[in-house]
């Protein structure tokens, strides 16, 4: 009674100043930082979609605490440059006002924005994309959250699909950062306990002339496969072609950052028989953001795009739910809204759950990914294996 | 038999692309070395020169391909080059009009120089992308392998592959046919001649009535075209990607360097000492010695001299190694 009085008193309030204002309150600024330029480019475009996807579907409902309307301010993460990713997002603390960070992409500099804007200026952040080991252990403030799951996990469900396909020996190459170190890691430990050999794993930079010296030491050392995690648009890639061009493996097993259609179209001969994972999620949440996404007009199947859209949505519930914009007050509220118990909400159904959350209930955030967030706040985590076949991804099962 | 095994692995990891990548680099250090000697300021803008007109080259070769043009097993970009050599050349002759020539006049010091450059490269820059995006191009549309891993086993019943792709065999050919043009233009006609005694003494060369604007013409145009053939025999070779050639830039000052800043056979060997270097002595030697050497003898380990993330520190430790012995580079260019 006491909460509905209140709510009703706000409600009033924010009548009165919204008659004032000629408005319905301040609109509520979220920063959406993701590498629009860069190594992973041609997956951020759809990413930023599902992040506007999720805004305007709440807007048309009726915004978040009691019609404040959200607004995206987008900012290029740059995916490598951390320099270039802590001004961006220094900018949008301080000069655009941002309540959340929705981002960043690529592990390195989600890490720099976390430890030089977010945790010094208060701001929480949840990342689609940012899948390093590290991050689990950062220095956060309880700040950082992310709806994909840790490369350790990964490490492990592609050391066990190279199992149970018998293979036992491979070469890895990473890309030089945060990301590919970090995973080559995972990978290495899990496959060797479970008694594989790893007979090199040498990084690659991005972006580079030349290839053929990594390729020539990876050969020489040997293996029934090769290993690439790296990103699609240039390391790996570039390492893909230099393999297959001087035949030096002929199967390739393929980590998240190399899951995207352009390179298998391009490289259909070489990728041909090759298998990999990618982060993944079936169900009801699934098909519902499909439907929508097909509806605004763009592919909701590339790399990370449901988790974008379900990392935006995690922010207005929780701040919904806690009743504030202060990052520090609804910081511990994410946790709550995507776990159970309460009402399970789907892609689509956000407007529903704000209203739940604005009368006091309580709701378990499914989305597009079936999130469910654990440790220290990061997805748990679900992945599909794919074979390629004929340049087309091909699913073998979900882990 | 082992012993040829080895020795076409050593081909297939080390010599070939080695070669290949040495050749792309000789044809950007040639560029480089040009306005250096003529010119006298490093170019920056020289990665992005090549990108420039490899971008031409492949907007060219979209046009000719959409007109359903083809040069069957060869590459169409070939029949674009001359399209792409065009506009590169209008594009640095505007460049030197409007910007290297209002500094020439001034007759600043070389370094005010090789900072305009660098302003002038991040407008190539920009003009590129606007053209073409950053995004990662494949133009090549002829035949991929002269002879390809599988089959080359197949012939010959060996273990071991060797792959040449077209591309290697066509950058190979026409740097060869490039690097003998330049080399007859410079050492026997008069314009040539001419190039040579600016580049030698300047205040002699105008003494005996050569124009210093038309030898710095002649010498963009050179450039524009050295920069467009090494920029799009790279492309053909790997994939076109803006971005990749404002990094080849440190490995071809390197070699021009190396070779000697100025020397045009400093800049070819310059290509090579520096491709060959960063294969060699990143390359892990198990494979090969173990069919070489006795069995007793056969490694544990790779037989790696460093790991390949000091790819680049190799170039840069032959670069810092000639420099404290050889200031002039290998082949006797100017110090710098």
């Amino acid at each position: 009674m006491q909460r509905l009085l209140l709510a009703t008193a706000l409600t009033a309030a924010a009548g009165v100043a919204g008659a004032q204002d000629a408005g319905s309150g301040d609109p509520v600024k979220v920063g959406v930082i993701l590498g629009f330029t860069g190594p992973i480019e041609s997956i951020t475009p759809n990413m930023g979609a599902a992040a506007d996807l999720a805004v305007s579907e709440i807007n048309e409902a009726g915004g978040i605490l009691d019609g404040r309307m959200l607004e995206v301010v987008r900012a290029d993460s740059t995916c490598i440059d951390a320099a270039a990713a802590t001004a961006a997002a220094e900018r949008l603390v301080t000069s655009d006002g941002i309540s959340a960070i929705m981002g960043a992409d690529c592990s390195g500099v989600t890490g720099a924005i976390l430890a030089n804007v977010a945790v010094p200026n208060g701001v929480a952040m949840v990342s689609p994309s940012a899948t390093s080991p590290a991050l689990s252990n950062a220095e956060d403030d309880d700040l950082f959250f992310r709806t994909s799951p840790s490369d350790a996990r990964q490490g492990q469900v592609l050391s066990d699909i190279l199992q149970s396909r018998d293979i036992s020996e491979v070469a890895v190459t990473y890309t030089n950062n945060d990301y590919g170190k970090g995973f080559a890691d995972s990978f290495a430990a899990a496959f060797e306990e479970a008694g594989g050999t790893v007979t090199l794993s040498a990084p690659h930079e991005d972006g580079k002339a030349d290839y053929s010296a990594e390729i020539g030491a990876l050969s020489s050392a040997g293996g029934e496969a090769l290993v690439v995690l790296g990103y699609a648009d240039t390391g790996g890639r570039g390492m893909i072609q230099a393999a297959y061009d001087t035949g030096a493996f002929d199967t390739f097993v393929l980590g998240d950052g190399m899951f995207s259609n352009d390179l298998i179209t391009e490289l259909s001969d070489a990728l041909d028989g090759s298998f990999g994972t990618v982060p993944w999620s079936e169900g009801e949440g699934t098909e519902a953001f499909a439907t929508q996404a097909e509806e605004a007009g763009f592919d909701p199947a590339t790399s990370y795009t449901r988790e974008s859209y379900d990392a935006m949505a995690l922010l207005a519930l929780a701040m919904q739910a806690a009743g504030s914009t202060d990052s520090n007050e609804y910081k511990a509220s994410i946790m709550e809204v995507a776990n159970a118990p309460g009402e399970q909400i789907l892609p689509g159904q956000l407007g529903r759950a704000i209203e739940i959350l604005s009368e006091g209930g309580d709701v378990d955030y499914v989305g597009g990914t079936n999130v469910e967030l654990v440790g220290p706040g990061e997805a748990a985590g679900t992945y599909r294996e794919y074979d390629i076949e004929d340049g087309e991804f091909v699913t073998v099962e979900i882990r | 038999m082992d012993f040829i095994n080895g020795l076409i692995t050593f081909l297939n990891f080390v010599a070939v692309p080695a070669t290949a990548y040495g050749a792309q680099l000789a044809l950007g250090a040639l560029g480089v070395t040009m306005v250096y000697g003529i010119l006298r300021f490093s170019n920056f803008a020289h990665g992005d020169t090549m990108a420039f007109g490899t971008m031409a080259t492949i907007l060219t070769t979209w046009g000719l391909q959409s007109l359903g043009v083809s040069l069957g097993p060869l590459p169409t970009a070939l029949l674009a080059l001359p399209v792409g050599i065009v506009a590169a050349i209008a594009l640095v002759l505007a460049t030197d009009r409007v910007v290297y020539r209002f500094y020439r006049r001034q007759r600043v010091v070389p370094v005010m120089l090789v900072i305009v450059s660098m302003g002038v490269m991040f407008v190539y820059n920009g003009l590129t992308r606007f053209a073409i995006g950053p995004d990662d191009r494949n133009f090549d549309d002829g035949t991929r392998f002269l002879i390809s891993a599988g089959e080359f086993r197949r012939w010959t019943g060996l273990d071991e592959g060797l792959a040449i792709r077209s591309s290697q065999a066509i950058t190979l050919a026409t740097a060869i046919v490039v690097v003998a043009a330049l080399f007859w233009f410079l050492n026997r006609t008069r314009t040539g001649k001419s190039m040579r005694a600016f580049s030698d003494n300047e205040d002699l060369a105008l003494l005996s009535g050569i124009s210093p604007e038309r030898v710095v013409a002649i010498t963009w145009i050179i450039v524009a075209a050295l920069a467009t053939v090494a920029g799009t025999l790279y492309g053909l070779d790997k994939s076109f990607q803006p971005f990749t050639y404002f990094q080849l830039l440190l490995p071809i000052f390197a070699a021009a360097i190396v070779g000697g800043l100025g020397s045009p056979l400093g800049a070819i060997a310059g290509g090579f000492v520096i491709a060959y270097s960063e294969v060699m002595i990143t390359y892990a030697w198990k494979k090969v010695l173990g069919y070489w050497l006795p069995e007793r003898f056969e490694p544990d380990n790779l037989v790696q001299l460093l790991s390949t993330d000091y790819k680049f520190a190799v170039s840069f430790a032959i670069l810092v190694i000639v420099l404290l012995f050889r200031p002039t580079g290998l082949f006797r260019g100017k110090s710098v």
